[in-house]
């Protein structure tokens, strides 16, 4: 038996419909730009797959705009849209990737940028309020607003389109990162409002290296790539027909799917918070226990290291993560668990296990049958 | 796995011997990038990058320790401490008894292993260290400091072999830090600069240098804490001798911060006094009559006939012909042929 993995937020399975649409492609040659025969044949894939995922995710097919990943997007919608406003403050939330939180903190540091994070409760959650008490303190001056759809490390839903109609009453843009989103949740560009969205392929069973940023008519963010003027000038580059086959056939799958995809995962992830509860009676259960994502579990154990759980599950042949980044390797505490009011101790005690579109019952009952266990070694090993 | 080439291959011949091992590299700065750069360090992104693609190949699974806390209080600060109460200290074996033995040890067997294997040269049989079959890079010397238990449950795979051979084995295994050079001088002093590394800790203060003959201030210095006895070079003393000849360190006195120089006659010593002793070898209980050994006084150090023996808690050893250049905080470890014995750091020496 292989090992159960349950770190499908980090990256899932290619799924065979996306390998069959990308390998296709593999063996062609064209560039989409290119204006002879080979290259109208390789737009077209490029173009039908723009349509497929403008389709699946409620765009038109002239606001999605490809990129190399979802790192790419975040990096172009905070960067582009902060010069193309050329106004000094970002509202961004506490709890948003490094996609996102770095290019803000790297404007702050270079381009005069004043970075505000909006606080998040102590499930992760960004209220409207917050969103206004920020904006109106000086509306003029806000360049960009920047909140996730969901959190990628404790799963919890961020009520995006309430935030995108607040700062679109002053006139803000609004972007979003919907990574971890599409394909778990309904995911509608038009009916949420925003102006600005971050997607990825390999987060919903389509290649690594592709993603989008879809913008709303009008909104023109400064390119942060220039050269050949693919992608309407806002990102240049040629365009990869093979990944970003793979990747609409990964979106219209995955996103077709998502409505049963939701209700088998969250029974999954229920049965998995429920047996975790039965086997370590003092775990706590990170994020909106209601408005979470259906394939995430994030729990923090109390006396544990985050780190020495991952090793001995990882030993015992379960796959999850401690949802934090690294630099050499070494942990740091979760920004995203402190900015829930987290300590630093309880922060570093946790783990995430994500579920995805291969989990079964068996990946469950094999975390079901270790946990105690490895939780009683890693508290025997402390908090070094 | 340190990066290098020993911890690599003592890792995989224990793997290969049957052992379920997991690599562990310690993170021993919260930024590394302020350790030593380059290949010879011990510590830097690039050295977890080799241990790394060194458990890729060897086929274990991998993992960085932040033991960055511990060893920071453990070995630097004791390190800095150390030079400023006139001592010199020997940080890997401070590591070695603190960190590698203790600190990892401990998490590893509360995590369910059963011992700590380093690429370490020495020999290790039924629980009794021995020196490496290769002299000139046998380590057993840092390793003196370790207890009977931290021993029982320690693993040197590399003893029987030379480095040469380490190498050899390396390159045959598809390892490629088979040829990267040894790691030498203090992993977390950067730039090899001990006297500067301390002086930012430990600031200047001008002090005197004083001649044990004649009692006079011959020359000065920027803090004490630079100097280690038996130093002969960069005294900048303003005139010669008495007596014309070369001058010495003889003792560091950190609270007048005093540096008291003399000549090599005056170094010589043939008794010295160590603390915290440890009894590591065959014997089966502390010598309080004296025993005939031998006793190496630094690293890489000669090895001097003595008699040894425990008494009010310290070690007190007379040795067979006089030695120089034996500082206070180094270690004194005690050998019966290629045995160690145990081992005491020392505290006086006359």
């Amino acid at each position: 038996m292989g090992a159960a993995y349950l770190d499908h937020a980090s990256t899932t399975p290619m799924l065979p419909e996306a390998i069959q649409a990308m390998t296709a492609q593999l063996g062609q040659v064209g560039n989409p730009s290119s204006l002879h025969a080979a290259g109208r044949r390789a737009r077209r894939v490029v173009e039908e797959s723009r349509e497929t995922i403008a389709g699946a995710l409620g765009a038109r097919p002239s606001e999605v705009v490809f990129t190399a990943g979802g790192t790419e997007a975040d990096n172009l919608a905070i960067k582009g849209l902060y010069w193309a406003r050329k106004r000094p403050r970002i509202l961004i939330s506490a709890v948003e990737h490094h996609a996102a939180l770095d290019p803000a903190y790297w404007l702050g540091d270079h381009h005069g940028a004043r970075v505000e994070l909006l606080e998040v409760d102590a499930q992760g959650r960004v209220h409207p309020e917050t969103l206004r008490e920020a904006i109106s303190r000086d509306p003029d001056d806000v360049a960009l607003v920047s909140v996730m759809w969901a959190n990628n490390e404790v799963g919890t839903v961020q009520p995006v389109r309430v935030l995108a109609a607040i700062a679109h009453e002053y006139g803000i843009p609004f972007h979003t990162d919907a990574v971890q989103a599409v394909g778990q949740l309904p995911v509608s560009f038009a009916e949420s409002g925003v102006d600005a969205m971050t997607v990825s392929g390999h987060k919903v069973g389509g290649p690594v290296g592709v993603g989008a940023l879809l913008l709303a008519r009008g909104v023109d963010p400064v390119p942060v790539l220039h050269g050949g003027g693919q992608e309407r000038d806002i990102r240049s580059g040629t365009l990869d027909t093979p990944a970003i086959a793979g990747f609409a056939a990964a979106i219209e799958t995955a996103v077709a799917r998502q409505p049963e995809t939701a209700v088998r995962l969250s029974a999954l992830r229920d049965d998995l918070i429920e047996r975790v509860r039965r086997a370590v009676p003092d775990v706590v259960l990170n994020g909106d226990p209601v408005n979470r994502l259906p394939g995430n579990a994030h729990f923090s154990f109390p006396g544990c290291e985050g780190d020495a759980l991952l090793m001995l599950l990882d030993a015992k042949g379960v796959e999850c993560s401690t949802g934090s980044a690294c630099s050499a390797g070494v942990a740091q505490p979760s920004h995203v668990l402190l900015a829930m009011g987290q300590d630093g101790v309880r922060a570093r005690g946790s783990l995430r296990f994500t579920l995805g579109h291969t989990s079964v019952e068996e990946d469950v009952d094999r975390v079901a049958a270790v946990i105690g266990h490895v939780v009683e070694r890693a508290r025997r090993a402390g908090l070094s | 796995m340190s990066g290098g080439v020993d911890s690599a291959v003592a890792a995989a011949r224990i793997a290969e011997a049957g052992h379920d091992v997991t690599g562990v590299h310690l993170a021993l700065s919260s930024n590394p990038q302020s350790y030593r750069t380059g290949a010879r360090g011990c510590c830097t992104l690039e050295d977890a990058r080799d241990a790394r693609r060194a458990a890729d190949v060897i086929g274990i699974p991998f993992y960085v320790w932040d033991m960055a806390e511990r060893f920071h209080r453990d070995v630097v600060e004791d390190f800095v401490s150390e030079y400023a109460a006139g001592r010199t200290p020997n940080p890997c074996l401070r590591c070695n008894e603190k960190i590698k033995f203790a600190a990892v040890l401990d998490r590893a067997l509360a995590l369910g292993f059963d011992a700590v294997a380093t690429g370490h040269h020495a020999r290790l049989e039924d629980g009794v260290l021995r020196r490496s079959v290769d002299e000139a890079k046998d380590q057993s010397y840092v390793l003196g400091v370790l207890t009977r238990e931290q021993l029982a449950h320690a693993i040197f795979p590399l003893g029987d072999s030379t480095k040469a051979q380490v190498r050899e084995e390396a390159a045959r295994r598809g390892l490629t830090v088979a040829d990267k050079p040894d790691s030498h001088d203090i992993c977390f002093i950067a730039d090899g600069d001990t006297r500067a590394f301390l002086a930012e800790r430990l600031g200047a203060a001008e002090g005197p240098i004083v001649d044990a003959l004649t009692g006079q201030v011959v020359g000065s210095h920027h803090g004490a804490y630079g100097f280690t006895v038996g130093q002969r070079r960069g005294l900048h003393i303003d005139r010669p001798a008495a007596d014309g000849k070369p001058r010495y360190v003889l003792s560091i006195e950190p609270v007048s911060n005093t540096v008291t120089v003399g000549p090599r006659s005056s170094l010589e010593v043939t008794s010295i006094v160590g603390e915290r002793p440890v009894w590591n070898g065959p014997l089966p209980a502390e010598p309080y009559e004296p025993i005939t050994c031998t006793v190496q006084l630094r690293a890489h150090g000669e090895v001097y006939g003595c008699r040894a023996q425990v008494s009010g808690g310290e070690l007190h050893i007379r040795l067979d012909r006089p030695a120089t250049g034996v500082a206070a905080g180094q270690g004194a470890v005690l050998y019966d042929g290629d045995t160690v014995i145990g081992s005491a750091t020392i505290a006086s020496a006359a």
